[in-house]
Order: C-alpha cells, then structure tokens, then sequence
C-alpha cells in the first residue's frame, strides 16, 4: 500500500531541476531582504572604497591638494578649489568625503587582512586538535579557553600595549585576539566529521592523513567558518578603529576610520559634529552590514534549522 | 574538592607567570622611552645617567629577573612620567574604574531586566520586537563611538549633564565616591550608561530567553491552575527562577566591564585605570603598562578561578576531575 503511493507520488512529481548546493544557498540567502539589502550596502562600501583615489575630489593626503584655508568648513561649503565639500572638511581642511573613502581603504585592509590571516592559522590549529586528538588537542584546548576567557578587545589591547603601532602590528594583534574562535570552531565541527563514514572509508582506501585532513574533513568544515569568518571580520574593524580612537592602534600616518573620528573628537565639544560624526556613520554602516549578513548566512547555512 | 582548587590554583599561577614573560618582553621591545623623558637639549652624558637611573642599561633578562623578584614583593616597578611605585598608581585610579563598573552593572540590571522581561512576555508585540533590535545594535555597535553619540546629544545638544570628569566626591560611611554628590552622579551617568550599553543587551537577551522558557513549564501551569494572579505569578515564581542565573551571568560580566572600561574612560576623561594605562602607552611608561596588564591578568585569573569554583559547587554534573589536560 504505503510502496504504491509512494510511487505515484513520485510518478506525479514534475521532474525537478537538479539544484547544486551553490544554487540552493543562493536562493536562500536572497530570501531575506534585510541580508540582501546589507550585502548590497557593504559591496557599495567595498567598490567605493576600492575607487577612492577616482571619485574623490582629492588626495586627502597630498598635501599640495589640501589647503589649511578650507579647515573646519560645515557640511555643504564650497572648497577653496572650487568643488563643494558635501560632508564638511577637518581640522586640517581635508575634504572629509575623500578622507572617509580613503580611510575606508585602511580599515577594510586592515579588517580582512586579519580575517583571512586569524582564519587560516585557526584553522590549521583547530584542525590539528581535532584530527591529532589526545594530549596535542588538550594542550591546544587549553590554551583556547584560556584566551578565550579575556574578551578579545582586551588581549588586542595587551598586545598593541606591547607591540607598538603601525598597520603590521595592528593586524598582528587582532590575530592573536581572533584566532582562537577560528580554532575552536573548526575543531567543534571536525570532530563531528572525523567520526562520519566517510572519514572511515577514506582511512581504509590508505588515503594519507593530511589528505583525510585538508581534502575530505576541511570541506565540510566550511560553513561554520564562513559565519564566524564575517562576524570576527566585522569585529576586528570596529577593533581597530577602537584602538585607533584611543591613540594606540593605527598613526596618524595611516589615517583609518577609527583616526578620523579620534580626529574630530576634539571638535565636537565646540559643536563640529561632522568631523567625527561622518567617519563614525560610515563605520558603522561598514560593520553592521557585515554583521547582518553573518546573522543571516548562519540561519543558512545551519543544518539544524533546515526542514 | 581540595585537589581540584589545587590544581586550578597552580594552573591560574602558571598563566600569570606566562603572561609576566610575554608582557614585559613585548612592553620592553618597543621604543626607547628615555628620548621622551629627558630634554631635548641634553647631552650625551644626561642620557646616559638617565638609562642608568632607570635601568636600562641592564641585559633585558636581568630586568626581567629584577622585576620578578619585586613582584613577588608586591613591587612593579616606578613609573618612569611620575616617580612613583606603579602598583599604587594603579591602586590610586582603583576606585574610580570600580565604581563606574558597578554603576554599569547596576543600570545592565536594572535596566536589562526589565525589558528583557516584557520581551520575555509578549514576544510577538511591537515594542518587543523594538527592544530586541535595539539588543542587536547594542552588540554591534562600536562602544567608543556611542560614547561620541552620547556626549553630543546630552553634553553638547540638550547640555543635562557634563561631558568629561568625575565631578565632586562625597564620603559614606568611609568610602569615597562620586556616587554620593549629586554633582558626582551627573558626571558618572553618561559614563556608566556607555560602559552598560553591550550588558544592557546581554540582560534583555538572558531575562527573555529564560521568561519564555520558564512560562511555558508545568509550575507556571499549576500556579494558573490553582488560580494565581498572573502578577503574582511572573513577580514571585517566575523571577525568582530566571533572576539567579541572569544575575550570576552579570557578575561575571564585571571582568569584562572592568577591561572594556579603557576605552570608555578615555572618550569621557574618567580618571580611572583604563585612561591611566592609555596614557602610560602613549607616553612610553613602560612600568605602569607592565603593571596594569598584570594586574588585569590576574584580576580575570581570579574570577575564572571562582567561576569554575562556583560552578562546580552549584552544577554537579560539572565534573571536578581534570577534563584531559
């Protein structure tokens, strides 16, 4: 009885589209307007700030553009040079448009350098406990949890404290802040993989370990990381420009985000909002976004909540 | 029991020895303070009496040897800028960073809580689903740059209270604080309400997390049954099953309070710790940075240590044995 109508059911079904999974997460990750929206905002962030040195009206930081003339106009003035400063100028008379573009620049290196970087060593780390097991993977663990029970702004304090400044330091420091929640979220879901049949089947075809590893384990390890990946990203950027305000992350010299606003501190007691009040919408527009979109991608990519 | 508060207690001994290495080599690799603290103007010989005087002219392990040795007394080192021992610098700005934290921890609870209660309740209402995307923003959003927020609109815009300092202190019962002036209490809002925006957000998530679990469980069911109020249903039975957890998660918060405090003291020039170990880096003051990262070490050394503690006591499925390591 329940064989036949199984059949006929399956008789009656149109044949269906052969769906890759890339396909499949697409169309789910474009169900979610908010997500859609937001991944379309941080592109834009992304595409201007790549573009910065040709739709801006100046080098910010070239200082035969710059004239000291122009300092602390209000949003809307003309420049002296002619063209209109929609966002107000700094102290120093940067137009703040092409200083946000430019710094935008900065901070999203910055931010995605120590992504990629606090990823790859996460996961190599985590990887290793996992697939080591055993006394490797306690002592590993152990170091994990330890640094994961300071919050991650304070270790990247500790370490620009001892580090110094500078854009190499920087992205040092939020590595050694970040990498540990790569590693253990690598580890969580390559334990659930090592024990799958796949795994097995791999060990008695005498495929060699770190192939098991990087091929066959690492792939399917991926969706976790990607969430974590854009959440610590978005983290490490508001990291930086918090250390930056506080003088201690990014010189003057290499003005992000975070230095623009620290900037334009000063001012804002006299009531010069803009100077800071800009570069701190566009950080803010810059890691929310990413956040939202991380929010979504992990409804999507969790199994658990598929049905 | 015993052994296992032994064991942690070595363990915690351990990281902060570890830390002690890692902080004072990478504290003294960086820069050379001795060109910010004599004058521009002086001479070799001024110089030199300078690296003498304040020892660094010694082999770095023999400063680490040195410091080790004062640490174990209870001394970490002079502070280059001011002269004085660093460890009662650092004690000398305690207070203030405290007493900003526990304001924070007292508006997270005071005003999470609440919210979190009535989100809790009706979670399908608009003003619940309002709470919960400011919660959102509350978690994503830069701390330092809220503060900017803050003091422009209450400091500068609506000028209700003042943007920066401490204000004046009042004396209760011994203590001193700026909690007990009312001059003190306007100074400390805006502070303490930045430094309690992201555990506000905790607050609200843990109270309605626990609400909706808890009103759907048999007790609710019976308190309805026999014909309670439902006031007296969520205030009595309901609170006092989800307030013990949600508290405890807070306390726990303090650590992280006490750490995120830097950048909060520095946007609102709090003389607390966190402002004192923001200038000492700026200013090279290698002791004092030595000194609070120490510190800070092993204040969250110490609360791990309790948190494990207290937990095994108070879950006994937490096993005490050593997981592995």
């Amino acid at each position: 009885m329940s064989d036949v109508t199984a059949e006929s059911t399956l008789a009656a079904d149109p044949p269906t589209k052969v769906e890759t999974p890339f396909q499949r997460f697409r169309a789910e990750f474009f169900e979610s307007k908010i997500a859609t929206v937001a991944l379309g905002v941080f592109l834009i962030i992304v595409l201007l700030a790549v573009l910065a040195p040709w739709i801006t009206p100046q080098n910010p930081y070239d200082l035969a553009q710059v004239s000291v003339m122009d300092g602390r106009l209000p949003p809307g003035s003309e420049a002296f040079d002619g063209y209109t400063m929609w966002l107000g100028s700094d102290g120093s008379g940067r137009d703040l448009y092409s200083a946000i573009l430019y710094g935008l620049r900065i901070s999203l290196t910055v931010g995605l350098a120590s992504g990629v970087i606090a990823l790859l060593i996460g996961m190599a780390i985590g990887l290793v406990a996992a697939y080591a097991g055993g006394r490797i993977e306690a002592i590993i663990m152990r170091i994990v949890d330890l640094q994961l029970s300071f919050p991650a702004s304070l270790v990247a304090l500790m370490m620009v404290a001892a580090l110094g400044k500078g854009v190499d330091k920087i992205i040092l420091a939020l590595v050694i802040a970040q990498w540990a929640y790569y590693a253990r979220t690598v580890r969580a879901t390559a334990l659930v993989e090592r024990g799958k049949e796949y795994v097995e089947a791999a060990q008695c075809l005498g495929i060699s370990r770190f192939r098991i590893v990087f091929r066959h384990i690492l792939p399917n390890c991926m969706a976790p990381l990607i969430v974590v990946g854009t959440v610590q990203t978005a983290s490490a950027i508001s990291l930086e420009a918090t250390l930056s305000f506080l003088g201690v992350g990014l010189p003057q010299t290499e003005p992000s985000i975070g230095v623009l606003i620290a900037n334009g501190f000063e001012y804002m007691l006299s009531g010069r909002y803009w100077i800071s009040v800009f570069p701190g919408l566009a950080l803010l527009l810059t890691v929310v976004s990413i956040n939202l979109v991380g929010d979504h991608l992990r409804d999507v990519l969790n199994p658990r909540l598929k049905k | 029991m015993t052994v296992f508060i032994i064991r942690r207690l070595l363990q915690a001994l351990l990281v902060v020895f570890m830390m002690s290495v890692i902080v004072f080599f990478g504290v003294n690799i960086v820069g050379d303070p001795v060109y910010m603290l004599v004058s521009p103007d002086a001479d070799q010989a001024d110089i030199e009496a300078a690296i003498s005087r304040l020892g660094l002219d010694r082999p770095i392990w023999e400063q680490y040897g040195l410091f080790l040795k004062g640490a174990a007394q209870g001394d970490l080192g002079n502070s280059f800028i001011f002269g004085e021992p660093a460890l009662k610098l650092i004690l000398h700005h305690m207070p203030a960073t405290m007493e900003l934290a526990f304001s924070a921890l007292f508006l997270a609870i005071v005003i999470g809580i609440p919210l979190g209660l009535y989100a809790g309740l009706y979670p399908d209402g608009r003003l619940s689903k309002g709470i919960m995307a400011a919660s959102i923003f509350g978690f994503s959003l830069p701390t330092f740059w809220v503060g900017l927020m803050l003091i422009m609109l209450f400091a500068v815009e609506l000028q209700w209270v003042p943007a920066t300092g401490r204000g004046d202190l009042g004396s209760f019962l011994g203590i001193q604080s700026s909690l007990f002036t009312l001059d003190g209490l306007s100074h400390i809002f805006l502070p303490a309400l930045n430094l309690a925006l992201l555990k506000i957000s905790l607050a609200i998530r843990l109270t309605r997390a626990g609400v909706r679990e808890a009103m759907g469980l048999d007790y609710v069911k019976y308190a309805r049954a026999k014909g309670l109020s439902t006031r007296r249903i969520i205030f009595v039975h309901v609170m006092k099953n989800i307030l013990i957890p949600v508290v405890t998660v807070m306390g726990l918060e303090f650590g992280s309070l006490i750490g995120f405090s830097v950048v909060t003291e520095t946007i609102f020039a709090w003389p607390g710790m966190g402002k004192l170990l923001i200038d000492a880096i700026l200013q090279l003051d290698r002791p004092v940075v030595v000194a609070y990262l120490m510190i800070i070490v092993l204040f969250f050394v110490l609360i791990n240590l309790i948190v494990d503690i207290l937990y095994s006591i108070l879950d006994p499925r937490v096993r005490l044995q050593d997981q592995g390591a």
